[in-house]
């Protein structure tokens, strides 16, 4: 298919602002600048452009909850603090592309009258960084950032701010405290960050490539962004396909493609090892609901894989797969200590239940176990659920509960048989 | 109370004139000082080599805030280095997917070449090992970064030349 959000990451050297021009950079901005301000957001709102962080919240619908008319400075903060296990695309924009996601951010800018937009990087990023630091001290140069940009009368900002090391940082409320030099812990809801965001101020929170498809949206129009998807998912994404199977990368597929087309087909995931079979597969990061190998007939997006039987999410397209040599009880043992790891210690279930969670989990799979423990694991999980200040809880809980449901047998045979069967890492 | 002659590290714990420089651009980018703390943090760990008791209370006193709050910052996140660390920083992926494409097995590899144990620092100071989360280069695995840098589908060659480079 057509690369359209990925069109320039094999054009040498397009993190540069000349070669970004070349190939249409840009122009997109310039048609804003001569369309109404009022216009921009019934087109990303008639575009279905949904979140591509995980949520799929509507961009359209995100920016048209920021209050107009007031005198208090308003923001834009793109979440750039890429972290999700499986996930690994929103880095090549920004190593690859980083002009089109600040034209966006312009764009963001204008319609919207916004001061600045603050980049919150994940610390590890060190190229995407640097290029985007590049990109926009070029975009200073050529009065494309600062003062009256292009004569339009907006005066527009943009910094780049680095993460430190903590996952929950990707969640929009503790990426705002961390912003304001906190510890990233969420904060409760409401106020929502379009009323009290970064600095006490309305904010827009979004993803990397929701910015980096504005552009692309004003280029294409609304029309031809929403005939690329499936119903209310608008657009091509970018899926990420890693683990057992024999083409890990990123693609550029239509939203609404079938799951199994990510992970089988030769032009994307290419199917398992020879020789082995899949025996999972996560839709979009490791917070999403595992599936089995019999439920990949369903449309990746963020409505379908919703429904039932699935009941799993998109979340942010990283489509982790496993095969037959693959112990799942130890993948969700692992997945609880990343949990673990990363609950940032402000709720009580979600800091003291994710160290039963792991530790149960490591004494199941090493087959130290007994059969009620994995009765309790689930209760434990269910108390986690929809018992914290954000979403990471909920994660956990529908993540590891995933694990119980789709592959109980797994569980009891490590219990009955005292032992892993599968080999070591 | 902070003390410019703290001997926790070697010399005055004062930012260099560049750092000076970049300090008043830094704080030019929030409408207030606090926001600054974590690219102070980083710019202090550059300079100093690590966030010591002296470094942080110097970075409070610069920024205006108790010493607390800074310490609290600094060990929330896992990247500023409460100790020292080596001069060369090896952080491997052990999240899934990495987890059952390798990445344990070349922790163990870079911990026999190196004698040492994740978390730990080679006697001359020359390595950490660390483990990391999820690195965003899963469809690469098994990978690592050393020093901010990827180097992805990794073999025990690949390893093993890596290390040689590192001096």
């Amino acid at each position: 298919m057509e690369r359209v959000i990925t069109a320039n990451w094999h054009v040498e050297q397009a993190y540069t602002l000349s070669v970004y021009q070349q190939h249409g950079g840009f122009k997109s901005l310039k048609k804003v600048f001569g369309m109404e301000r009022g216009a921009v957001v019934p087109e990303l709102i008639k575009s279905n452009l949904r979140g591509r962080g995980g949520a799929g919240f509507p961009v359209g619908a995100k920016w048209s909850f920021l209050p107009k008319g007031t005198d208090v400075p308003k923001y834009l903060v793109v979440n750039a603090d890429e972290g999700e296990p499986g996930t690994f695309k929103d880095r090549f924009i920004m190593e690859r592309d980083p002009h089109r996601l600040m034209e966006g951010c312009i764009i963001a800018g204008f319609t919207l009258g916004l001061k600045a937009a603050y980049i919150y990087v994940r610390g590890e990023l060190v190229l995407a960084t640097r290029r985007m630091e590049a990109a926009i001290a070029e975009l200073y140069a050529t009065g494309l950032l600062g003062k009256n940009i292009l004569g339009s009368g907006l005066d527009f900002d943009i910094y780049v701010h680095r993460g430190a090391g903590a996952y929950i940082c990707g969640e929009e409320t503790a990426l705002i405290e961390s912003l304001e030099g906190k510890t990233g812990q969420p904060r409760l809801k409401p106020p929502f960050p379009a009323v009290v965001g970064v600095f006490g101020c309305p904010t827009v929170v979004n993803n990397v490539e929701s910015i980096a498809c504005v552009p692309l949206v004003i280029e294409r129009g609304a029309e031809w962004w929403s005939a690329q998807g499936s119903e209310k998912n608008g657009g091509p994404k970018i899926v990420q396909v890693s683990g057992k199977v024999k083409r890990p990368g990123t693609y550029e597929v239509p939203n609404g493609i079938s799951l199994r087309d990510v992970v089988f087909s030769d032009l994307y995931g290419g199917g398992p090892l020879d020789g082995r079979t899949i025996r999972g597969v996560i839709p979009g990061g490791t917070s999403c609901p595992v599936l089995r190998a019999d439920q990949l007939d369903v449309k990746h997006d963020f409505d379908a894989l919703k429904e039932k039987p699935f009941e799993t999410m998109a979340g942010t397209s990283g489509v982790i797969v496993m095969d037959d040599t693959v112990c799942v009880v130890r993948i969700a043992a692992r997945i609880a200590r990343f949990y673990h790891h990363e609950s940032c210690g402000q709720c009580t279930p979600c800091r003291e239940g994710m160290g039963w969670v792991s530790k149960i989990l490591d004494r199941i799979e090493a087959g130290g176990a007994k059969r009620a423990e994995v009765d309790q694991l689930l209760d434990i999980v269910n108390n986690i659920r929809g018992n914290t200040i954000c979403p990471f809880g909920d994660a956990v809980g529908m993540s590891i509960g995933a694990y119980l449901r789709q592959f109980p047998e797994e569980f009891i045979a490590h219990v009955e048989q005292g032992r892993c069967t599968y080999p070591a890492w | 109370m902070f003390n410019p002659n703290a001997t926790d590290i070697d010399g005055p714990i004062l930012f260099s004139p560049e750092n000076e420089k970049e300090l008043d651009t830094l704080l030019q980018r929030y409408p207030y000082k606090r926001a600054a703390l974590l690219p102070v943090l980083y710019m202090a760990q550059a300079q100093f080599g690590w966030l010591s008791p002296g470094v942080m209370a110097y970075v409070a006193q610069r920024l205006e805030l108790p010493e607390g709050k800074v310490l609290q910052v600094a060990s929330f996140y896992t990247m500023f280095d409460k100790k020292p660390a080596g001069r060369h920083k090896i952080e491997v992926c052990t999240s899934v997917p990495c987890c059952m494409m390798g990445g344990f097995a070349v922790v163990r590899h870079i911990s026999e070449q190196l004698g040492i144990g994740v978390g730990e620092t080679t006697a001359d100071g020359r390595v950490t090992l660390l483990e990391a989360e999820c690195l965003a280069g899963c469809g690469y695995a098994p990978l690592l970064q050393v020093n901010g840098e990827f180097h992805e589908n990794l073999t025990p060659e690949r390893i093993d030349a890596l290390l040689a480079t590192l001096r």
